[in-house]
């Protein structure tokens, strides 16, 4: 009743966005007091912002006019190269997934195992590729084979946790039926839960190998082979051409690999 | 049932015989392209470093410990440089991404030809590039420092948030637009209480999550010259500083873990 009396005859004012008035106004402060401070930090040289304009035409005029032949040899290269690093990544980072995810699934491993390979995906998803790249070139030199441990070893921490989420979330009767058979852990983990969780795992697997495809494309920057490392060259050569076909290469492949993906996913479900 | 007869018994089979050769015939063909990638891989690979890869491994841990602390008063500066170019890039994405999305939306987008293929194609293009080829470029055409990386991150979260953005307004409740529709709204109106308020929380949801995300970027993009904790990890490890290294390793998971937990609280609180 009395919401009503209080309602009646005011006019209809939006409700606000934040509930919470003393939120609403400290954000009111202090975004643009974060702003302000922020570009007073930023410390641009326009000097040399408008130097870069004419780069700046000069990229964009590539782009219209990309030339991918007078460093053909090098950009087939490249992009067999992360192609190659994608595929052995993947297929190596699905591998090692499979006992690490079995062990980090609540219902099929005892405690200490459950936390140990919980730990290797939690580092294995805190370190960014390119970081990991840096020590893998350092340990292995330079060269795809880096590239590839690094793209499987972040792999894991992808597919393992997504797999062991997949396992956890499995009906547990067949694995119970399998269990009241006599059968060992081992004829559990295959005749129970690999034919309910390898659908979705290859699923989890093929977006990976999309996402790889992404990162073999900047990994190279660091030395650790792929289309990163002919595209890093182009830009250093000032070859903006170049640059522009090796930019567009990435970008078919990439919607390529993503609608492939997608498709092939699809039909696994 | 698939089945396989011997002698007087019938037994259970997994495949029938034309499912049992095509499953073989995928795993043989994936077999062949894994070598022939192998091969390619171990073609281009001087085995004789990665027979040492366990001693130079064991060196480079030796010389990670103990971390430099002394070097991170000179790391608070390029954090904050990186927490801004994160930040600032976030909300330039932001204001891009919103008329983008609207434009791409299938129910708002204007009955006019070739906008939405246009907006699409814009959101493909920035979603496809990682923000470290775009910083590349930004470094040659604008300089080394902070703003590259600012407009790098810009031009990758456009896509991100663009994307999921349109597939938000694509999914509203159409009853309340049509009632806007209904008092005689004007165009603009029914975008502003029709369907704002409906994509509002995703919005929100979506914009702290890029957040998160590009903080993380954002502690790399220095290795190419946008400024922040990337130029020092580049500096460190090109004097072989390991013991750099290793703080400045320790200061990027600090701050990603953080950024990660408060973009998750703030995510739990709008929705």
């Amino acid at each position: 009743m009395n919401r009503t009396a209080a309602v009646v005859g005011v006019p209809w004012r939006r409700p606000p966005l934040i509930t919470n008035p003393w939120l609403r106004r400290g954000l009111f402060i202090g975004v643009p007091l974060y702003l302000f401070v922020a570009f007073g930090t930023l410390e641009i040289n326009w000097a040399r912002v408008a130097a870069g304009m004419p780069r700046a035409l000069e990229f964009l005029g590539a782009l219209a006019s990309p030339d991918f032949v007078s460093r053909g040899d090098q950009i087939i290269d490249g992009v067999l190269e992360s192609l190659t690093m994608t595929v052995v990544a993947t297929f190596l980072g699905f591998l090692l997934s499979v006992p690490i995810a079995l062990g980090a699934a609540r219902n099929l491993a005892p405690a200490p195992v459950y936390l140990f390979c919980r730990a290797i995906i939690a580092i294995s998803r805190s370190f960014q590729e390119i970081i990991i790249a840096i020590l893998l070139v350092a340990m292995l030199g330079f060269g795809p084979l880096a590239g590839v441990a690094t793209l499987a070893f972040a792999s894991i921490g992808f597919i393992a946790k997504l797999a062991a989420e997949e396992i956890e979330a499995m009906d547990p009767r067949p694995l119970e039926a399998i269990r009241a058979t006599g059968g060992s852990w081992l004829q559990r983990v295959h005749w129970a839960v690999q034919p309910q969780v390898l659908p979705r795992v290859a699923g989890i697997t093929l977006y990976r190998l999309d996402i790889n495809f992404r990162e073999s494309a900047i990994i190279g920057i660091v030395g650790a082979g792929g289309i990163g490392a002919t595209l890093n060259t182009a830009f250093d050569r000032y070859e903006f051409d170049t640059a522009a076909a090796i930019l567009l290469v990435i970008i078919v492949i990439v919607l390529a690999a993503e609608y492939a993906s997608g498709w092939l996913r699809g039909r696994l479900r | 049932m698939p089945v396989r007869q011997q002698g007087e018994r019938l037994i259970w089979q997994r495949r029938d015989r034309r499912g049992a050769l095509l499953h073989w015939a995928w795993m043989f063909g994936f077999a062949v392209v894994l070598l022939a990638s192998w091969q390619v891989i171990s073609e281009r690979t001087l085995w004789d470093f990665v027979l040492d890869a366990p001693a130079q491994g064991a060196d480079l841990v030796s010389r990670m410990f103990p971390p430099d602390f002394a070097y991170l008063n000179a790391l608070w500066r390029p954090l904050w440089d990186t927490i801004n170019m994160a930040t600032l890039g976030t909300l330039i994405a932001l204001v891009l991404a919103v008329p983008l999305a609207f434009l791409a939306a299938r129910n708002t987008t204007p009955r006019f030809p070739l906008v939405r293929p246009l907006a699409l194609l814009i959101i493909v293009t920035s979603r496809s590039i990682n923000s470290l080829i775009w910083a590349l470029l930004l470094v040659l055409i604008l300089g080394p420092g902070v703003l590259a990386g600012v407009i790098a991150i810009a031009l990758r979260s456009v896509g991100f948030i663009g994307k999921l953005l349109y597939e938000a307004i694509e999914e509203i409740d159409r009853r309340p637009v049509e009632a806007i529709t209904a008092t005689g709204a004007t165009a603009a109106q029914l975008r502003v209480y029709g369907v704002v308020p409906q994509v509002m929380p995703a919005f929100a949801g979506i914009s702290v999550y890029r957040w998160d995300i590009n903080i993380r970027e954002a502690t790399i993009l220095g290795l190419v010259g946008a400024g922040g904790l990337g130029l020092e990890l580049m500096a460190s490890v090109n004097t072989l500083a390991w013991g750099r290294v290793a703080t400045l390793f320790l200061l990027i998971l600090g701050t990603v873990l953080i950024s990660e937990w408060i973009s998750a609280k703030l995510r739990a609180a709008v929705t």
